[in-house]
């Protein structure tokens, strides 16, 4: 492979007297990760390790060496110093393929937390907080501000972090949804641990992190004090007082100069503590999204090793929860069951299907893959589900000997009674949405996310569901939270206000839609919190008919942007 | 005292070669678009955009030039009726069609502003469209002490600006700072909406909205259009001085403080609408900042936000001929800000006319000295200083004199922080 250098890319080149790539020269040892990341990272060093210098070296990866291991260790632990991090530095150190895959797992349980969470509550309520910081601690990842790295379990804990953030860089960086969604929860992610951080903390952070922002001293606060207050609306007197201002060069406050609610004077805007986070944010964005831009850029090199390969693309696909391959209730369901069922407690991905089998008598590759394995996901044997193909196709143009040849070994393949397949397990919502989109002729895919508006609208008038709830679902819809909308769907069928789980596979809407119509267990109602019934009203008003801008909907319009927020 | 000369546009074809040829400051000019020629600005000069507007309309785009000696002799050659100045490029703009395609790219420029007394309209009665009168020229006295002030270290702290008379109806401001020059599309467009105080178009009625807390910068510009306002829009609009003027301005008053007045004219109007908002302030507890609003609806700068937005947006240069009125745009000098008028800019007719009257007998001091290299130079200079446009040049001249000095310091203070031993 011949690599055209781009001065602005710093892509690794053919050394040219010892003919290696350049980022393998002296990395002998080191895993492909580490390579990899080396590759996607921005900063460059000088020499081959090969002592050779000549042009073609200025875009080397980093050496090694005798002493310039060192310089690794200590760059480590400097980075480690700080339980936050910006994620400047890739990783530089060995780490097996099975802990490349665990952190990354536990990164996209975040972060999907991260989006949950987002959507149903105010980012900034105590507890959106408190969720959030449980499930960060829950998934061993730093959380405790006053802990030193010098412990082990909190250096492992940052290592963590900070290798998942690459990794899963990898997994993102390849279309821009997904580049939109990595950045927005990512910030939301680091906003909350930042906020989270004591004052001394942040300050440390600033510091670390070259934002060499000088706070004001007493003397410079009282003069400008009214000045201060008369700057943004969150002040009083005392607020002033209690908290630091910086002093921020304005090209680095853009969003606050913009919206002229911060102090300048003389080129420098005097940032309060309380929105130095914003200030920080906006560097981040631009970093990351930068980087990721660079990263799809040198994927085609990542992929091409066959150990990361199969990682790789399914890790964007990778669902984190329940994966309903083992198989509960098997049997207890009857083929004759199946139509009832399918309007009752299908999600509207698999009563489509369900239809189009009865329909047409055949469904296309795609389909059956989708409706299948879901089926055996609800508890369906193989004997049972061979019945029920076999059934449907007859009634269609397929002679039975075909259906013996063809369909029946797929079917068997599905149920791991052929060749040793372990990818056969029920979609997840995630899969279903983000692969293989339908195209004419299939009926498979998501209707939220892959019906065309107005067909999803009348295919819910059909189902019955409510003018009004029709409405909500289509907004969660406009704003790309097709999960949402399927659970808004689980809602309105179910007639409850609230449907205590977050939908993130179709097998879990089977299941928790039958606990609720088998009864045996009472649902239990969640005691409405505060930032629920917010939601809830927020939700309402978005969703009721526009009236003439008073003062008061004006407000709830505020909220709503931060409550729908995109980027 | 000073012979009017009619400006017809018919003569610039006469006018415009003699004026390039012995009025127009080439040797400021270049000194200032060079910004030094050192290290820092290599290829600054070579590397920037000019426009032409020739005649019969005729437009061309990505003119760039080597040096001084370049730039006058095309100047001289084409005999452009407008000049325009654009950005700094990763390439030579001449030669943009030969550079790989996305790679020419516009990298550095002045922030600039336009202040054009059409966006005014709805606000002058005493002209509107093209038309400017003493009366209204106010408001560009007041946009400039407002936006000057917060360029400056009341705000954004930058330090070299020239402002310029557009020759027509309006002025430009030139932010020639480094800071400035490499500032981002998105810095540019936040400083521009900072100044924003008046949004609105034809469809707002109500184009400026106060709440608390007003931003110390509202309160400063306020302090300003205060100064002016009486004289300015009372007396010299007779802003309460017709029905229909008092409408208008009505119209901009909340509903639950509406009043009929009855007073003689227009500043005991105000007087009267004023107490009438104090004293329904005093028995509410919302915050009335009707009379700010209305005064600064009515006089505080509209800014044209697309012209700063832009790196690589293409604006008049200083020292250009207005082709409709014949008046070079000139810098204006701030310590005399307020007795500026527009109407005693020289135009291209009265200074070439100037150059040919006869010689006054020559001082010692401006008898060429018959080695000096700089003679043309020199008789360049005697020539201006003959003129009207004499006054300006050297305040242009001072201009990038200060530019230089600055320059100079802050190459001393970078190599002292790079000390070599």
């Amino acid at each position: 492979m011949v690599f055209k250098c781009n001065e602005e890319e710093s892509f690794p080149r053919k050394c040219v007297s010892c003919a290696r790539f350049i980022w393998t020269c002296g990395l002998a040892g080191i895993t492909v990760v580490s390579r990899v990341f080396w590759i996607l990272s921005t900063k460059v060093t000088e020499d081959c390790v090969c002592g050779v210098d000549t042009p073609q070296h200025k875009h080397a990866s980093m050496q090694f060496g005798g002493r310039k291991m060192k310089t690794i260790e200590s760059l480590q632990t400097e980075l480690y110093g700080h339980c936050l991090q910006l994620y400047t530095q890739p990783p530089l150190e060995n780490i097996s393929l099975v802990e490349f895959e665990q952190f990354a797992v536990d990164r996209m349980k975040l972060l999907k937390t991260v989006e949950n969470l987002g959507v149903t509550h105010i980012k900034t309520s105590e507890d959106y907080s408190k969720k959030l910081h449980a499930e960060v601690s829950s998934l061993n990842f730093p959380h405790r501000t006053e802990v030193s790295s010098a412990l082990p379990s909190e250096y492992e804990k940052r290592r963590k972090d900070h290798i998942s953030h690459f990794i899963l860089r990898l997994a993102y960086c390849q279309t821009e949804d997904l580049r939109r969604w990595f950045i927005q929860q990512e910030m939301d992610l680091f906003r909350h641990r930042f906020n989270y951080l004591v004052s001394k903390s942040k300050s440390d952070f600033l510091h670390r992190n070259n934002l060499q922002y000088d706070t004001i001293n007493a003397e410079e606060k009282n003069s400008l004090m009214e000045k201060l207050i008369n700057s943004s609306y969150a002040f009083s007197g005392c607020t002033v007082e209690e908290q630091d201002f910086y002093k921020v060069p304005f090209q680095d406050a853009l969003d606050l100069v913009r919206t002229r609610k911060v102090f300048l004077k003389d080129g420098f805007a005097y940032v309060p503590h309380q929105d130095i986070v914003t200030i920080v944010l906006n560097d981040f964005r631009t970093t990351l999204s930068k980087a990721l831009a660079l990263t799809a850029r040198s994927l085609p090199m990542v992929q091409s090793d066959e150990r990361l390969q199969p990682l790789l693309n399914h890790l964007s696909h990778a669902y984190v929860g329940q994966d309903y391959s083992i198989q509960k209730n098997i049997g207890k369901i009857s083929l004759e069951q199946i139509d009832l069922l399918s309007t009752k407690s299908f999600p509207p991905c698999m009563r489509q299907l369900h239809k189009a089998v009865r329909d047409n008598h055949h469904l296309r590759h795609g389909g059956r893959m989708q409706y299948g394995l879901f089926l055996k996901g609800i508890g369906l044997t193989l004997d049972q589900a061979l019945q029920f193909w076999r059934a449907e196709f007859l009634k269609g143009k397929v002679d039975a000997d075909k259906f013996d040849k063809a369909y029946a070994y797929s079917i068997r393949h599905m149920f791991g009674k052929e060749g040793k397949r372990t990818d056969y397990t029920p979609y997840s919502c995630m899969k279903v949405i983000l692969s293989n989109p339908p195209s004419q002729g299939d009926h498979h895919g998501c209707p939220f996310r892959h019906s065309d508006p107005e067909l999803l609208k009348q295919k819910l008038q059909s189902y019955k569901i409510s003018p009004g709830g029709i409405n909500q679902v289509l907004e969660l819809v406009k704003g790309m939270h097709y999960q949402l909308a399927c659970q808004k769907y689980f809602e309105l069928t179910h007639n409850i206000e609230d449907a205590g789980f977050s939908l993130n596979h179709p097998n879990q809407y089977f299941n928790e839609s039958q606990k609720l119509l088998t009864g045996g267990k009472e649902v239990k109602r969640e005691l409405e919190s505060p930032q629920r019934a917010l939601a809830t009203q927020v939700a309402k008003a978005l969703l009721a008919t526009p009236s003439r801008s008073t003062h008061a909907s004006e407000e709830t319009m505020e909220d709503l942007d931060s409550f729908f927020q995109e980027e | 005292e000073m012979p009017v000369s009619d400006y017809e546009a018919a003569c610039l074809p006469e006018l415009l070669p003699l004026y390039y040829r012995r009025l127009f400051p080439f040797s400021q000019y270049y000194r200032w678009l060079s910004y030094g020629g050192g290290e820092l600005t290599k290829n600054y000069f070579q590397n920037r955009e000019f426009s032409f507007t020739l005649k019969d309309d005729i437009y061309v785009r990505y003119q760039s030039f080597s040096n001084q000696n370049e730039l006058e002799k095309e100047i001289q050659k084409v005999i452009p009726y407008k000049i325009d100045i654009g950005a700094v490029y990763s390439h030579r703009p001449n030669q943009h069609n030969t550079v790989k395609s996305g790679t020419f790219q516009a990298l550095e420029k002045e922030l600039v502003f336009d202040i054009d007394m059409t966006d005014y309209d709805d606000v002058r009665r005493c002209c509107s469209s093209a038309d400017i009168c003493s009366k209204c020229w106010t408001l560009m006295t007041i946009a400039i002490h407002i936006i000057d002030r917060a360029l400056r270290a009341e705000d954004f702290g930058f330090r070299h600006l020239l402002w310029v008379y557009s020759g027509r109806r309006g002025v430009h401001c030139w932010v020639c700072d480094e800071a400035a020059r490499k500032l981002s599309v998105a810095a540019r467009s936040a400083v521009a909406e900072y100044l924003t105080l008046v949004k609105g178009g034809e469809e707002t009625v109500k184009k400026v909205q106060l709440s608390d807390p007003v931003h110390p910068f509202i309160k400063e510009s306020l302090a300003v259009v205060r100064r002016y306002f009486v004289e300015y829009a009372l007396v010299g609009q007779d802003l309460m001085g017709s029905r229909e003027s008092v409408d208008k301005v009505l119209a901009l008053v909340p509903d639950d403080i509406l009043y009929l007045l009855q007073a003689e004219n227009s500043v005991q109007r105000w007087e009267q609408l004023n107490s009438t908002i104090q004293d329904k302030q005093a028995s509410s507890k919302k915050s009335y900042y009707t009379e700010e609003e209305i005064m600064l609806q009515y006089c505080y700068p509209r800014l044209d936000v697309n012209v700063s937005k832009g790196v690589n947006h293409l604006l008049k240069s200083p020292f250009s001929v207005h082709p409709k009125t014949g008046r070079i745009s000139v810098p204006i000098d701030l310590k005399e800000l307020d007795k500026f008028n527009p109407f005693d800019v020289p135009t291209i007719s009265l200074i070439c006319e100037e150059l040919d009257r006869p010689r006054r007998a020559e001082k010692e001091e401006d008898k060429v000295r018959e080695s000096d290299p700089d003679r043309e130079e020199q008789r360049k200079v005697r020539d201006y200083k003959r003129t009207s446009l004499g006054k300006y040049v050297k305040l242009f001249d001072q201009f990038v004199e200060e530019m230089e000095r600055s320059q100079k310091g802050e190459l001393l203070k970078r190599s002292d922080l790079q000390k070599d031993f």
